[in-house]
């Protein structure tokens, strides 16, 4: 008797604990209300929802090398990760997992993510700003010839005939230049220069107008011209500034790959780079995209940076303004003092945000980035990734998954559904076939459903699809057990033994087959774990899980059940089974 | 009381002829199949692209695949997933994926550019379900840890046996799964199956799940032998077959019956796994059946046992012979354990 006693007693501890471990607790959740986040309360049930469950993004990154290696590559990912870590944070998801795999690669899962090139520019975004003195000797100009020379001498410029883009676009672009930008010539600008004229009066050309016009008067022009029909220099038109070229946006891919080649880079001026600017519209159809040759030495770089918000200009339009601490403060003063009358570029992720202000006079904490008519979001997001930090090295995105949360809302419809159509199945078959014992072992099916998900919960396991389907599986492998004792105990029955006895022997000679079956299933899903990537773990998770809780469920507690019976019905000698 | 197949006598053994034409004409045709186009790999093997793109309107694969084509994004594969509204795209041919090397959504975002030129806004015109971008490398590695998986569970499985029952009982349940494996592959390439993580969990699921069909037969038979050292061999495995027949035919129904909701119910991405796992039941209890005992058989005459030995496959005659007390100290831990 007492035994029973402290077998329901334990039964009921477990039961009491499974409960409390799935009982719905009051969690934080940060929800997105007209494009703001706010952190609320609801009440869940403490499941860990897979990706593949719930929608969301899934991402792994390794430090991008095609750009030059990378030294120290762990400890580079170890401070990229403090960075992404930092603006996934700001950027306010859910329970995100951002962790480090191995020596080289990040992962991070977004659940509920919307807009997964959004968050995926966020992650993948190095944000290394920096600001260089354009340059105003010249320099390019000076070895334009040279380069036209090995472009002609490699034949470069007959490699890709594609690469000059669609012939008549590129060249109405190329007029418009021309006829914008070197108003003054005769051979180039073409008839109608009026007309690309009135078109050209755009936000940036305006002020391009007023600003270059002051500084430009030098003789580069006249070199420019004179080179003007080389493969390369004919692609290449002086801009407004000194340092400042433009180059039809048809060209771009073309000068960026005689740009690449080593020789080409071995050829521009040494202390000087080039760099590519933001596209601006010309009005006309075409647009330009500016090259600028700066001062390979940054004045300063972000990392002194300590704020950074979006702010809207009358002038400018969407700007990000930053604040350096005092140390950078100091630096800027000093070296923006001596580049008085200068321009400055600043250089975000190697390209020129804006057209470079003329430093009027010695700058100290406080600047702003023009963004060029670039909508609220992405200043909003340029913002978040300045204030969280550069990436210490450009990262890719090496695998990728992202599932809407219409998908995996219909994954949960369906994995309960086909547990729910399992679950009915198996209680047919077992109570049909094995009647009241069966009745029992169902009973022991439903416990055995509450300690899965209780495990689950209790380890904070992740719940994914296939983990759904390994839970559905489990429930007909957990009935084996009650299969195999109960066949077992019929045997015995069928030899003359008693109904005590024959559940006795039952229970006892079934046991190591079922300890069998279950360690061969539990290896394999030990395995499965190994090597799993997120939704094959949760089906080994689940399974062992299901196993674990299946012995307790079929051989614990179905026993007690049946002790229970026989002292009830001390009588009764015949067992329904 | 209801009883199904209760104290059946059934010569199982007799048909080992049959059942192994059976058994080759499935396996072979297939393997032979497989020897000469191989198998479809998913993605998260082959590295490349795949995307679950949904339609309001059933769209037109072949348009869908002209626009991909004009788009430059080369022998993608167009399939409708579910339901006619719902298309899967998977790019992974070795171009397309040598480009992911440098970003792996590359391909995944000419071809959303592509479809939003073709039919509209995303999210309006169409919505991306799913997308799986996977670069060559980490292709390759997981390659590398499902191999390295496949050969930790065989490894795992043969020191399990090792140590549970005596080497011809082990060899024979080795056997039956060897058999068990290949009659799934088979399976997998009848019903052009893509290889995915999902269905090789599938199979490595199936394996255990057979073996252990194939443990509960040769427990019962050590038993057998142990109780009636007169019978023959060749009936005890007959006995053991028919007493666990009961058993395996309702542990069978069951999990199958949870199998055929999984298949039915549980979604296109589980389909395939249910489906290898129904045919790992049925060949599981084929091969527990037919195969297993058969090769023991086939074994304990090949090397029959040392007098000491003789008709005491279980650990009783290792008590009743003193003389071969001190030689057999694994079949004494299995004793230990029933």
């Amino acid at each position: 008797m007492a035994t029973i006693r402290n077998r329901i007693i334990l039964i009921l501890v477990l039961v009491a604990a499974s409960i409390w471990a799935l009982y719905p607790r009051t969690v934080k959740v940060r929800e997105l209300r007209n494009g703001v986040w706010y952190d609320t309360t609801q009440k869940q049930v403490p499941l860990k929802k897979g990706l593949d469950l719930q929608g969301g993004m899934y991402l792994a990154l390794e430090v991008d090398e095609s750009k030059g290696a990378v030294a120290n590559k762990a400890e580079a990912i170890d401070r990229a990760l403090k960075v992404v870590r930092n603006r996934i944070d700001e950027f306010g998801v859910t329970e995100p997992d951002i962790r480090k795999v191995g020596n080289d690669r990040i992962t991070v899962e977004l659940p509920g993510i919307k807009d997964e090139q959004r968050a995926q520019q966020l992650v993948e975004k190095s944000a290394f700003l920096e600001f260089q003195i354009t340059d105003k000797t010249g320099a390019l100009d000076k070895v334009m010839p040279r380069i036209d020379q090995i472009v002609r001498n490699k034949g470069y410029d007959k490699q890709a005939p594609g690469a000059a883009g669609p012939a008549p676009a590129a060249d109405t672009a190329k007029n418009a230049i021309s006829s914008l930008f070197t108003p003054s010539d005769s051979g180039k600008a073409k008839a109608d220069t009026g007309k690309a004229r009135a078109a050209a009066p755009t936000k940036g050309a305006a002020r391009q107008a007023d600003t270059g016009a002051a500084k430009s008067d030098t003789s580069d022009t006249g070199i420019l011209n004179g080179a003007s029909n080389g493969p390369f220099s004919r692609l290449i038109q002086q801009g407004q500034m000194p340092g400042e070229y433009y180059v039809s946006t048809t060209d771009v891919p073309t000068v960026s790959r005689y740009l690449a080649y080593p020789e080409i880079a071995a050829a521009l001026p040494p202390g000087k780079t080039v760099l590519w600017g933001t596209t601006a519209d010309l009005g006309t159809g075409a647009s330009v995209t500016p090259l600028y040759v700066v001062d390979t030495k940054p004045i300063i770089t972000g990392e002194y940076l300590t704020d950074a918000k979006p702010a809207t200009d009358p002038v400018e339009g969407n700007i990000v303004q930053f604040t350096l601490n005092s140390e950078g403060g100091r630096r800027f003063r000093q070296e923006t003092g001596k580049h008085v009358g200068d321009y400055m570029a600043i250089v975000l992720d190697g390209k020129v945000m804006g057209r470079p202000p003329v430093i009027e006079s010695a700058i100290g904490t406080r600047g702003q980035i023009t963004m060029r008519g670039q909508p609220l979001q992405q200043v909003q997001d340029l913002a978040l990734v300045l204030r969280a930090g550069a990436l210490p090295v450009p990262l890719k995105v090496v695998d990728s998954r992202t599932i809407g949360a219409t998908l995996g809302a219909d994954s949960i419809h369906d994995g309960f559904s086909a547990g729910v159509l399992g679950l009915v199945l198996v209680v047919l078959i077992m109570i049909g076939y094995y009647r009241f014992s069966g009745f029992l072992a169902v009973i022991a099916l439903g416990l055995y459903v509450l300690f899965t998900l209780a495990l689950l919960a209790g380890f904070s396991a992740t719940l994914t699809l296939p983990g759904i389907a390994g839970m559905v599986l489990s429930v007909g492998i957990a009935v084996d057990a009650n299969v195999l004792i109960f066949e077992r105990i019929r045997e015995e029955m069928a030899r003359g033994k008693t109904t005590r006895a024959s559940i006795d022997e039952g229970f006892r000679h079934a046991m190591t087959a079922i300890i069998d079956s279950n360690v061969s299933t539990v290896l394999t899903a030990l395995v499965l774990f190994e090597i799993g990537t997120g939704p094959v773990k949760g089906f080994a998770v689940t399974l062992i899980a299901g196993i674990a809780a299946s012995m307790v469920s079929a051989i614990f507690v179905v026993r007690t059940f049946f002790l229970l019976w026989l002292n009830r019905t001390r009588g009764a000698r015949t067992l329904s089974i | 009381m209801l009883r199904i197949l209760h104290d059946t006598k059934i010569d199982f053994i007799r048909l080992w002829k049959i059942t192994t034409i059976v058994t080759l004409l499935f396996t072979v045709p297939g393997l032979i199949a497989i020897a000469i186009s191989g198998y479809h790999y998913s993605v998260e093997f082959t590295g490349g692209t795949l995307m679950q793109v949904s339609f309001p309107k059933a769209p037109d694969v072949g348009q869908v695949r002209s626009t991909l084509d004009a788009a430059g994004i080369k022998g993608a594969e167009i399939q409708t997933f579910g339901s006619d509204t719902a298309l899967v795209i998977r790019a992974q041919d070795p171009r397309e994926v040598a480009q992911q090397t440098r970003g792996a959504q590359s391909v995944a975002t000419e071809i959303t550019a592509a479809l939003v030129s073709r039919y509209g806004p995303k999210d309006k015109a169409f919505r991306v379900d799913r997308t799986e971008t996977v670069g060559p490398k980490v292709g390759a590695e997981l390659q590398q840890k499902a191999l390295y998986a496949i050969l930790v569970s065989f490894i795992v499985t043969l020191v399990y046996l090792a140590w549970r029952f005596e080497w011809r009982f082990g060899l024979a349940a080795v056997i039956a799964t060897a058999h068990d494996i290949l009659g799934t592959l088979a399976f997998i390439k009848y019903l052009h199956l893509e290889i995915s993580l999902i269905v090789l969990g599938g199979v490595l699921t199936m394996i255990g799940y057979s073996l252990n069909d194939t443990i509960i037969i040769f427990d019962r038979v050590r038993e057998d032998l142990r109780k009636r050292r007169k019978e023959s061999l060749y009936d005890t495995l007959n006995r053991g077959v028919n007493e666990t027949l009961p058993r395996s035919v309702l542990t069978h129904t069951t999990v199958f019956a949870c199998l055929v909701a999984l298949a039915l119910v549980a979604g296109e991405v589980i389909r395939p796994f249910a489906l290898v796992m129904m045919f790992g039941v049925v060949t599981g209890t084929f091969s527990s059946i037919y195969v297993a005992p058969v090769v023991l058989l086939w074994i304990e005459r090949k090397w029959p046992r040392a007098v000491g030995e003789r008709g005491g496959v279980g650990p009783r005659s290792v008590r009743d012979t003193p003389s071969s007390t001190q030689q057999q100290p694994k079949r004494r831990k299995a004793a230990g354990q029933s």
